[in-house]
């Protein structure tokens, strides 16, 4: 936790008083912020939290004068920068302000960036745009400024196109480019939504260490409590284009005021492990050994050039009504062991057994009667559901694939809509009459209905509110109970795997570096990858749940 | 294309202009619909509202100028134009439906098929190149002349270069809709692979075929009447507007009319196919409906 860096007595860098922000052209709809006041002084940060739809990221784009004025106008209060008064600036001027006095970085730095350009290029323009530096001089401040940003080999980078960094060093990029002229705030939305634990930490670390060194004031969005935990001096808790309650870090996490807040912060999933559940049935539904599966492409004569290996020398078993989490960064192979065990994709070799069968070297028409028995949750509910097919349809079209009777499918599909607790006209209606987690629900229903063996879940919380996604999770647990399905989780998210699984197999570089059950790999972890893993959850000394530090170091 | 300036004009009139500042005026659509509804009507009730059998000749009527008998004159061999330029509605309408219902058909199904399949897909789309190569014009008149002129030989020229345009469309369409999750969920249910095809993937396809279509058919309408005017399409008696149009060049300077009507008709009738065309497109886009639910 960071001590107070700023003088709560100095003059605010950014002010926003009373801001209600609605629908360009409609008066009459209620408004997307209604009236919202929220204050930065210099070197402090602030950090602007709530769920999705919360109106946390217009208010961030409206202080940087870059509203889609097409949909949404200020209606009425004030953003006083410096104490003018941003609103009634004209473009020219805002144009002015932003990057010299204010910047702005963005969740996805590939898309921030132009993509033809080289990155050096890109931060050089900024100085041409705002400063009279002689070129030279623009190429030295660059590569001084990559070189804050503990960006490696800066002469090599500085002539790199977006696409060959990573992700974590494109976003030092974009970090350089909006603090290399010295701004007095800098806004940061979601700045590390996209990129993996261990890099959020160090980009975090960095944004840390240039507001001490610039004396930046910070308006950090995020939805994640973990780094609000890590990073906030003070934090506003918005809700529905309001700000519910404010105040400094520690009041908000020891004794929040309002009932959103509390239910906002005891929806985090601790990574405190759940008490281990007692062994239950030992029959073995699924099986992977050695699996392998390698891309690579079809050279000349059918000969195979081998590629990148994706997944090596996987393996695992899980038992009937038992949960196994795969976790792992992005590129770890997780999802690729969780494609090929439904047969999307090709294991390259190894074998699966799903429930004593041998499903890997079967054809596309010979693994169809197999089929019913593993489904699957995919992560983005809004696109695995099919838009054109009412919620009944797609439910009913698996077991009805399997030859039951439409009626009785129906039937069923009924049933599973009320047990993951939809309405019951929910069955006639089209998957965009409802929000993520109900679709999220909906697919729930959809694979339970073929009465699997095992449901992989393919980060199938990820996309959700961290108050929906305890609700899923719920679910999931729920199903898991009553029908004794297995479920194989796939995640990279450790708080989820510490509450929901039995076992854990911690994936990197598409080799398991660690199987063991949840409880040993997350307070007892034995390859210095899972260390790392651990060390770099935000928040992680912090029991959001139960609004008090953690008293034991959970590494 | 003095009609489209007209109407461009008319639109800029305040009377048209609708109140929302961003819902598209459906007046121009409109108008383009009542003109293709009409040629339709006029192609279907030709025999009824035809003053004279089209064929027939009238040596002693030849040339003559819009009267009470001939309602826009008459031809070089007396026939009334007035019903010559009504029968030749129906050819062209029936040729530009024809072909589009059959290219849209074929090009759908091969596009299917070749999205969804990798291995197919490299064949197939270098036959769909092979074709594409083919000027449609070039392949009538060897198909007439080996053939024969009729309508049939004159559709099919007309189709087979179409195809490969529809097909590159709907692969296009196949292969990102391929990559939805929920097409993965259909497999992952043990969908067969027609069922995927038509339940999953082909309704993506519908919108861009529709517009698609449109013009297939206002491109097929204009070849038919090409090539009839060439030479190289229905044989010569028969009324179309690119007979009509070519029977009535050599006396163009005493009989004006003789281009004038037929060459109206058709311009009408393929600006106003256009026409829905654009107003489909801009309605089937997506992007665009996202604008209207944004508001």
């Amino acid at each position: 936790m960071t001590k107070p860096s700023f003088d709560p007595t100095s003059a605010p860098v950014l002010e926003v008083k009373d801001l209600v922000i609605g629908l360009t052209g409609d008066d009459k709809s209620s408004p997307v912020l209604n009236g919202i006041s929220i204050s930065i002084r210099a070197g402090e940060t602030v950090c602007l939290v709530g769920e999705s739809g919360s109106g946390k990221s217009v208010t961030s784009l409206a202080a940087m004068g870059l509203l889609p004025r097409q949909a949404l106008e200020p209606r009425s209060g004030e953003i006083l920068f410096e104490g003018e008064d941003l609103l009634k600036a004209d473009a020219g001027r805002m144009r002015a302000l932003r990057t010299k006095s204010m910047a702005m970085i963005f969740q996805e730095p590939m898309t921030a960036l132009n993509p033809v350009l080289t990155v050096g290029q890109q931060i050089c323009e900024v100085l041409q745009e705002h400063t009279k530096l002689a070129a030279s001089d623009q190429k030295k401040t660059v590569l001084e400024m990559m070189r804050e940003v503990h960006l490696p080999d800066v002469e090599r980078i500085f002539g790199s196109y977006p696409h060959q960094l990573s992700g974590g060093q494109r976003q030092r990029i974009m970090i350089a480019m909006a603090l290399i002229l010295k701004p007095k705030l800098l806004i940061a939305d979601e700045p590390t939504t996209a990129l993996d634990v261990t890099t959020q930490k160090q980009i975090l670390k960095l944004i840390d260490e240039m507001q001490e060194k610039q004396g930046t004031a910070v308006l950090f969005i995020t939805h994640d409590m973990g780094v609000v935990a890590e990073i906030a001096d003070t934090v506003y808790v918005m809700n529905r284009g309001n700000v519910v309650e404010n105040g400094p870090i520690d009041a908000i996490l020891t004794e929040p005021l309002r009932d959103y807040t509390r239910k906002l912060l005891s929806s985090v999933p601790s990574l405190v492990p759940r008490a281990p559940r007692p062994h239950g049935s030992s029959e073995v539904v699924l099986s992977i050994t050695e699996l392998e599966k390698v891309y690579g492409k079809k050279g000349w004569f059918g000969k195979f050039e081998a590629g990148t290996k994706a997944a090596t020398d996987v393996s695992f078993t899980l038992k009937k009504g038992r949960t196994l989490g795969i976790v792992g960064e992005s590129g770890s192979g997780k999802s690729t062991v969780a494609r090929c065990v439904m047969r999307l994709i090709d294991p390259t070799s190894g074998s699966i057994r799903i429930g004593g069968q041998e499903i890997a070297d079967f054809s596309r028409r010979a693994i169809q009667p197999h089929r019913q028995h593993i489904q699957m949750v995919f992560q983005d509910p809004y696109r695995s559901l099919n838009p054109r097919i009412t919620v009944g349809d797609s439910i009913i079209e698996g077991p009805m694939n399997y030859g039951v009777p439409k009626a009785e499918a129906m039937k069923r599909a009924r049933e599973l809509l009320s047990i993951v607790g939809l309405p019951d006209d929910a069955i006639k209606r089209y998957p965009h009459q409802f929000s993520g987690g109900q679709r999220q629900r909906i697919a729930i229903a959809r694979a339970v209905a073929m009465n699997p063996k095992v449901l992989v879940a393919d980060e199938a919380v990820s996309a959700l509110d961290v108050s929906v996604q305890a609700q899923v999770l719920d679910l999931l647990a729920d199903m898991q109970e009553k029908f004794g399905i297995a479920i194989l989780f796939i995640t990279h998210d450790l708080r989820v795997a510490a509450q929901i699984c039995d076992d854990v197999i911690v994936m990197q570089k598409g080799r398991v570096v660690e199987y063991a059950t949840g409880h040993a790999v997350l307070t007892n972890p034995t390859h210095t990858y899972t260390r790392q893993l651990i060390d770099a959850a935000p928040g992680r000394h912090w029991d959001f749940a139960n609004f008090r530090p953690l008293e034991t170091n959970a590494a | 294309m003095a009609q489209s300036s007209l109407l461009g004009a008319a639109m800029r009139l305040p009377m048209f202009r609708s109140k929302g500042r961003h819902k598209k005026s459906l007046f121009i659509p409109g108008l383009a619909l009542l003109v293709l509804a009409l040629t339709v009507i006029f192609a279907i009730a030709a025999p009824w509202l035809a003053t004279h059998d089209p064929m027939a000749m009238t040596p002693s009527a030849r040339l003559k100028p819009a009267n009470d008998a001939y309602l826009l004159g008459s031809d070089a061999y007396g026939r009334d134009l007035y019903s010559r330029v009504l029968y030749g509605a129906r050819i062209s309408l029936f040729i530009g439906l024809g072909a589009t219902v059959i290219s849209v058909g074929i090009g759908l199904a091969i596009g299917l098929v070749s999205g969804f399949f990798r291995v197919l897909d490299a064949i197939v789309m270098r036959i769909m190149d092979a074709l594409m190569a083919i000027p449609s014009l070039l392949l009538a008149i060897a198909v007439v002349s080996l053939t024969g002129a009729s309508v049939w030989t004159v559709m099919f020229a007309i189709t087979v270069p179409e195809i490969p345009r529809v097909v590159r469309l709907v692969r296009s369409v196949v292969l990102t809709a391929r990559e939805e999750p929920y097409v993965e969920a259909a497999i992952a249910a043990g969908s067969s692979l027609p069922k995927i095809l038509w339940r999953h993937l082909m309704p993506n396809t519908l919108a861009p075929l529709i517009v698609q279509g449109t013009y297939v058919c206002a491109s097929a309408i204009l070849t038919e009447a090409i090539l009839s005017f060439l030479g190289a399409g229905v044989s010569t008696e028969t009324p179309t507007w690119g007979n009509i149009m070519a029977e009535g060049r050599a006396y163009f300077q005493i009989a004006p009319q003789l281009i004038f009507w037929p060459g109206l008709a058709l311009s009408l009738c393929i600006l106003s196919i256009n026409l829905l065309g654009d107003t489909a497109r801009d309605l089937l886009d997506p992007r665009m409906k996202k604008r209207e639910a944004a508001k």
